[in-house]
């Protein structure tokens, strides 16, 4: 009996009027867990009831803490017939249950009906009192931590990365139960939001308990998806990547780390210096090498950089810290290392059964080699799920498709997949589960045990590869596009050519990933979005023959979305894809195909050659002069690209943006895999020569759509730039201006017998049109560039296209030249110095407040930080002390003072004075820019049904639709200030199911959406000014 | 191939001023996708009217789905469903209570029943303005009226506070709803050159003076409702004229006051029976409610349209009613000081009241006269010429009302440059 679960309700606001004749309500709540219920009193007559209740306890065992949602139904009370619900609210009381996330929940939530959306509000209150349960066959993993982001989240370091994890979970969909015959919808829909979020709460348990057993304590990367089999069943399945976190006692890294730190590897050298609980956060994106330790006490001589010991950091610091080495090698990792085992090699890998990573971004030096896109595509015709406790046709399913893909990896002469990710089209019975990711060769160091106190984010990877020159490794600018296969025995044809910065190991001449691009990967220029768009025609059938005939079509299309990615890439003057995300979806009479990169031009890979167009009957002048025509069009087309995208090859060396590494260092030794083949120079470069060797011909009709499909792509207006990657090189001074937003199309076809061709270009036209709107709608942002541009398709109806789109814009200073560029290199690298200053100065700052802020603070250098940051906060917390600030019960075993006494003191900061609703930003990447992250709060995963049968009345299926996406976000937010946040990062939408009947005037809409709660503070504008960690005050998003 | 369903959601609730407007003024989407074309909004954008549309589209289903918020602007602050910035939310609201002068000089003084509003479509044929536009601004006539009805305190702080609106249409909401509850007579022909602001200044005046919180500061504050007493005791004004001896007495004490002061003196002298007449008769029949329904109507009637006829200027009424009501004064204190006493100070306040607004009609009057005849009216004009309009002139005035009647002095001082000099 290891948790006491507490909640009080305190009031409730904005009711909607149950009782027409008072036009009041007599509210009354019901809170529900596992199968205990209370309630509290009714509140007569009013449409803002204050409660106040008792703390109702609930005392459970953790396992079911983690399945179960706590459920809260607000009802309006009749005493004569039965009370109406208005609607209820659930929450995931996981975040509570960890340590070292949330604390309490205290909050306004919406309460949500599912047929008539949100209807009021109402404060609650939510504590967990947990016992330490170490019994070692429990079946909870409580204090498992989960995280959307797929890269070690800022202000974390993994220890080690684990690997794989994977779990499935399937059920009856009670939609397609008998019972569903003789319920009201409300019921139905509640039982099925009910049933979904207890299964993610299993699966979550599950995949905790994997976890543990590995030694890990966090899920990153963690990818929950529903598939809604219909009659056969309901399926919660979720992949992430293990790893064993440890809190950066100094607070997050900033992102400003993330997006400058495609310039230079080397620049965050700094970090050293201050070890490894050293409070700042590396930042600084200054030039590479002179910004080694020394100078920093320069930059600063005021503040004392000297190491505080941290009590709270258990870990690794067996080594004493030495000094950091000057120069190159940084001496500090050697002592772990040589500490800690070695005996693992490359086959520690390879004995994982799925050497697998959800991450699609890395510590640098981890990634060694990329080898391209490996993906594997299976159809299967669904049945019943006879026996929900063992999905065992389901896990053997996606065994197989991993089994497929981890073979295609090895064929590449990979060991490792990275950015991996999984995904279902359903129609009817039929289902396509497809798998994708980025064939790699990993630095196995990182997955050693123990072996690694030095990945985290992004900088300490730079030290490790410095330390371990002597290993395999390879240059940084350039070294994982460099082939890890054998130039003899490729798996495919390919043309290798050497590497364009190193001149010593092969490229290949296009690289494809779905990984985002490595921070010190070297580009020219600026990237794109690029995107491949088909549609297929299919006759409708059943059963197998359905499944065959999808089967049949399917490697056809991948090709062509392939060629038409490799067409769309050379046209825009780049030649690598990264964020590679090929969906298909299946409809009853059409198969369509979408996928979306960003394209960039990747310095060490060869220039991509233009696109010939040629005919194939010849001595018909009209109709060469058509293909001239064409040809020059693509010409010019290329020419423009270029210019917009600023690549510049010529100049490559002065174009790099943003690296002032001028050459990476020259390493004679590659690492490779597999074989161990030649890799000098020596041979003939063939490839150099079929450069321009790519040629369209433009008889067949393919090669029509082909180029019709090339040519109508609008270039992005002046101002905007898109990815669909977390972020955008060659921009890198953001400013805080965000916009999230959520577009859906849904297009009906008409026309009954269309071609390939028409609809292909109808669905074209549509992807078109809809970024087409975005950028006029925000054209109040430019310039600005849209990242994460995430595109689902699905094929709902017969004759209907749905796309749906999530993105994140942001709008970025102008001054983009080089100059400006350094400019803010230099500047972030200041900001970096005052971020330390702040980070020293908090707890003095805030011990005396009335003394002068900016007083030099170098005066504790010797303090204890974490237990002077703990009595400080604690101080202020009595001063600020507010009824939700609550404590957990003393009951509870913490782990170390330091997080507990971090969280009260950010606790303390939770509520804002003034306004009485907190601004929440959400984001689809993993950082905000000019912000840094200092807490993570949690997952938050949730679905939502909305059903109306009053479809005309609440504005067609559009305000139908537009209503139920901002209840939705009213709800994540809400959601996320009662964790004490403000802030999503990662978030995303997974699943967006429209269905309609307008005949009937009805129509249903599902929604699951996930994300990482999180508190960020601003980085203040002004240089010295005061650190806000008092007051995390959150600033507007733009207005338009 | 036709679009089903075409959405776009913010985080950050993304509205367009301009399309803001156009939904306030009762387009529909595809007028509106009109106007904005032909503005030029899609110059330098690489858009068709397709992506104009759809955008148009996006945001008036938003501002559909805020009007709900709006009609309680104290919960927009504090709604969970759209995130917007607290200046846009101002914004919003500010531009949401906003109306037309020209459809509230229409309904003011009207009852805001059903009946009104089912005569709207033609007040939106009369005035130009959209039946749509015409609605949204009726029912907040409406709401504020009923949110402030049952409120007590003073009326302008209460619409500020439960409506968040800015004080200046505060102020005219008052005014609304003040005129509202107590149906004056406003929409006569004679009445049809004053505008709003002249009549929310009028609204402003009464209810500073002629009011229950007004007379009664503190308890009970109720703003909307005339104070009977006060009314009441209005009636005792009428021994100024029935008692014989006291009319003479006034008049010659006016006079002496008036003579040399005014080039209308003799006009001034004739007619004053007559006006004083007809002053002190409105203000004895206040208590009915009928009478106060026509209270500015009588104004015109009785006392405005004699005086312009005159070819009275503002500066000469103004003198006059000083001295009326200074004259007035002193008579009493000679005659029936016992009894008059407590009641001075109601009808001094009363016809300070009167002498504001008739001068401030008469303000108007002139604007008219002027029109009509420029030349005859600047040798008036130019009398006062030198005297600042200022202290008596509303500080409510919109600032172009009084600037055209300044540019109306100039032009006189311009047609008449050496009387300038002659000041009282």
């Amino acid at each position: 009996m290891p948790g006491k679960l507490k909640a009080k309700i305190v009031a409730g606001r904005h009711l909607p009027v149950m009782d027409r004749a008072s036009d009041l309500t007599d509210a009354f709540v019901e809170v529900k867990f596992g199968n205990t219920t209370f309630k509290t009193d009714v509140f007569p007559k009013s449409l803002n009831p204050q409660w106040n209740s008792e703390w109702f306890k609930f005392e459970v065992d953790d396992e079911d803490l983690q399945d179960e949602p706590l459920q809260i139904t607000v009802l309006d009370h009749d005493t004569y017939s039965a009370n109406d619900a208005i609607g209820k609210v659930y929450i995931d009381i996981d975040p509570l249950l960890s340590s070292e996330a949330a604390t309490v929940i205290s909050g306004w939530f919406p309460i949500y009906d599912t047929i008539h959306g949100i209807r009021g509000e109402i404060n609650v209150l939510v504590k967990v009192d947990l016992f330490n349960d170490l019994n070692r066959f429990r079946q909870s993993s409580c204090g498992v931590r989960f995280f959307c982001t797929t890269s070690i989240p800022l202000c974390y370091r993994a220890v080690v990365v684990h690997g794989f994890v994977e779990e499935l979970v399937v059920n009856e969909d009670p939609e397609y139960q008998w019972i569903d015959r003789i319920r009201t919808p409300r019921a139905s829909n509640e039982a099925r939001q009910r049933l979904i979020s207890l299964m993610s709460g299993e699966l979550q348990r599950k995949i905790g308990l994997k976890v543990l057993e590995m030694g890990g304590n966090a899920v990153v990367g963690y990818l929950q998806c529903f598939d809604l089999e219909g009659e056969s069943g309901l399926v919660v399945r979720a992949i992430g990547t293990a790893c064993t976190l440890e809190k950066l006692s100094g607070g997050g890294a900033t992102n400003n780390a993330q997006h400058t730190a495609n310039s230079s590897p080397s620049k965050d050298m700094k970090e050293p210096v201050f070890g490894d609980e050293c409070p700042s956060n590396p930042l600084s994106s200054g030039p590479s090498t002179p910004l080694r330790a020394p100078p920093f006490t320069s930059f600063s001589p005021s503040k004392s950089y000297s190491r505080q010991s941290s009590s709270s950091d258990t870990d690794i610091s067996l080594t004493p810290k030495t000094g950091m080495g000057s120069g190159g090698s940084a001496g500090k990792e050697a002592g772990p290392l040589k500490i800690l085992l070695r005996q693992q090699t490359q086959t520690a890998l390879e004995q994982r059964e799925f050497p697998f990573f959800t991450l699609t971004s890395f510590p640098q030096g981890f990634l060694l080699h990329v080898a391209g896109v490996v993906s594997a595509r299976s159809v299967k015709l669904l049945d019943r799920i006879h026996n929900p406790d063992e999905p065992e046709t389901r896990d053997a399913w996606w065994e197989e498709l991993r089994q497929e893909i981890k073979s295609h990896a090895r064929a590449l002469g990979c060991h490792a997949v990275v950015g991996y990710s999984e995904s279902t089209s359903i129609c009817e019975e039929v289902c396509i589960l497809s798998a994708s990711g980025t064939a790699a060769v990993l630095n196995c160091r990182f997955l050693q045990d123990g072996c690694l106190d030095v990945l985290s984010e992004h900088s300490r990877g730079v030290v490790v590869f410095f330390c371990n020159r002597c290993d395999d490794s390879a240059p940084p600018g350039c070294g994982f596009c460099h082939v890890p296969y054998d130039e003899l025995n490729m798996p495919f044809p390919a043309q290798l050519s050497p590497c364009c910065c190193c001149h010593r190991t092969k490229v290949p001449d296009v690289l494809f990933t779905t990984i985002d691009l490595p921070t010190d990967a070297q580009v020219t220029g600026k990237g794109c979005l690029i995107q491949a768009r088909l549609c297929r025609l299919k006759k409708k059938s059943q059963g197998e023959g359905n499944a065959t005939c999808i089967s049949n079509l399917l490697p056809f299309l991948e090709y062509e979305l392939h060629t038409q990615l490799l067409n769309k890439l050379k046209l825009c003057g780049m030649n690598a894809l990264f964020g590679l995300c090929i969906q298909i979806s299946v409809g009853e009479n059409m198969l369509v195909g979408l996928a979306s990169a960003t394209g960039v031009y990747l310095s060490a890979l060869p220039s991509p050659g233009g696109i010939q167009i040629a005919g194939k009957t010849p001595n018909d002048l009209t109709y060469d002069q058509h293909v001239s025509s064409i040809q020059r069009k693509i010409n010019d087309t290329i020419v423009k690209n270029r210019e917009l995208y600023e690549i510049h090859i010529t100049e490559v060396a002065e174009d790099v943006i943003g690296s002032p590494i001028p050459e990476p260092r020259q390493r004679s030794r590659l690492f490779r895999s597999h074989s161990e083949s030649s890799d000098e120079l020596s041979e003939l470069d063939l490839s150099h020569g079929k450069k321009d060797a790519f040629v369209l011909e433009i008889d067949d009709t393919d090669a029509v759509e082909d180029l019709h499909s090339l040519l109508t792509d609008a270039p992005t207006p002046p101002g905007f730039y898109s990815c669909n990657t977390e972020i955008m090189p060659g921009i890198y001074n953001w400013t805080s201006a965000i916009q999230m937003f959520t577009s859906v199309r849904v297009f009906r076809l008409n026309n009954a017998n269309l071609t390939n061709l028409g609809l292909n270009k109808i669905f074209n036209e549509l992807c078109e049109n809809l970024l087409k709107s975005l950028y006029f709608k925000l054209r109040s942002m430019v310039p600005c560039c849209l990242c994460r541009l995430n595109f689902t398709v699905a094929v709902p109806e017969d004759e209907l296209i749905q796309v749906a789109v999530t993105a994140v814009a942001m709008s970025f200073h102008k001054d983009q030249t080089q100059e400006a560029n350094k400019a803010a290199q230099a500047h972030s690298q200041m900001k970096a110095i005052a971020e330390t200053e702040e980070q020293l100065q908090f707890p003095l700052e805030l011990n005396a407040e009335s003394a002068s802020p900016l007083s030099p603070k170098g005066s504790a250098p010797s303090v204890d930080y974490s237990s002077f940051a703990d009595r400080c906060s604690s101080w202020i917390e009595q001063l600020r002390l507010r009824a939700h600030t609550i404590r957990r019960g003393s009951i509870k075993t913490s782990s170390s003072p330091l997080p507990e006494g971090r969280s009260r003191s950010l606790r303390s900061t939770r509520s804002f004075p003034g306004s009485s609703v907190s601004v929440v930003k959400m984001t689809p990447l993993s950082f905000i820019p000019g912000a840094k992250i200092v807490k993570y709060l949690g997952i938050i995963n949730m679905f939502f049904i909305r059903e109306t049968t009053s479809l005309r009345e609440e504005g067609g299926v559009s305000g139908f639709l537009h209503a139920f996406i901002a209840e939705v976000f009213a709800m994540v937010r809400a959601h996320v200030a009662a964790l004490g946040g403000n802030a999503v990062v990662s978030y995303s939408m997974k699943e967006c199911v429209f269905m309609e009947n307008p005949n009937k005037n009805q129509a249903q809409c599902l929604i699951n959406v996930s994300g990482d709660a999180v508190i960020f503070t601003r980085e203040s504008d002004q240089e010295g000014h005061l650190p806000q960690t008092s007051h995390p005050q959150p600033t507007e998003d733009t207005p338009p | 191939m036709s679009v089903e369903l075409d959405v776009f959601v913010g985080n950050t609730t993304i509205m367009d001023q301009e399309v803001y407007q156009l939904w306030l003024s009762g387009y529909t989407v595809g007028d509106a996708v009109k106007v904005r074309m032909d503005g030029g909004v899609l110059d330098g954008c690489d858009a068709s009217a397709e992506v104009l549309r759809s955008d148009t589209m996006d945001q008036f289903r938003t501002f559909q789905m805020c009007e709900r918020l709006l009609h309680n602007p104290a919960k927009l602050a504090n709604q969970l469903l759209f995130q917007i910035p607290p200046d846009r939310q101002a914004m919003l609201i500010d531009r949401y209570y906003a109306f037309d002068d020209a459809f509230v000089r229409e309904v003011l003084g009207k009852k805001l029943s059903k009946g009104t509003k089912k005569d709207l479509d033609d007040v939106s044929s009369k005035t130009g303005i959209l039946l749509k536009s015409c609605r949204r601004q009726f029912d907040n006539f409406k709401r504020v009226f009923k949110v402030v009805e049952e409120l007590k305190g003073p009326l302008v702080e209460n619409i500020r506070q439960h409506l968040l609106l800015s004080d200046r249409l505060a102020r005219d909401y008052a005014a609304i709803v003040f005129f509202a509850n107590h149906r004056f007579e406003t929409g006569k022909k004679k009445l049809q050159y004053l505008t709003f602001q002249d009549f929310a200044f009028c609204a402003g005046e009464l209810i500073s003076h002629w009011t229950v919180g007004a007379m009664d500061n503190q308890l009970e504050d109720m703003d909307v409702d005339l104070d009977k007493e006060f009314l009441q005791d209005l009636k005792e004004l009428k021994v100024l004229i029935t008692d014989k001896d006291l009319l003479d007495q006034h008049k010659s004490l006016v006079c002496t006051a008036l003579r040399s002061k005014t080039k209308v003196f003799a006009e001034m002298e004739a007619s004053f029976k007559n006006l004083s007449r007809g002053l002190i008769n409105i203000a004895a029949k206040l208590t009915n409610t009928k009478d106060v329904r026509d209270l500015f109507i009588d104004l015109v009637e009785k006392f405005i349209e004699p005086c312009r006829s005159d070819r009275w200027v503002t500066i000469d009424v103004n003198l006059y009613l000083t001295h009326y009501i200074n004259s007035a004064h002193i008579l009493d204190t000679f005659k029936h000081q016992a009894v008059w006493n407590s009641l001075w100070d109601e009808l001094f306040k009363m016809l300070t009241d009167i002498q504001h607004v008739t001068v401030c009609f008469l303000v108007k009057m002139g604007m008219v006269a002027s029109g009509a005849s420029a030349a005859a009216e600047g040798t008036r004009a130019t009398a006062a010429s030198s005297e600042e309009p200022v202290p008596v002139h509303p500080t409510q005035f919109t600032t172009s009302i009084s600037f055209s009647f300044r540019d109306m002095l100039n032009v006189g001082c311009r047609a008449w440059p050496h009387s300038g000099s002659q000041a009282c």
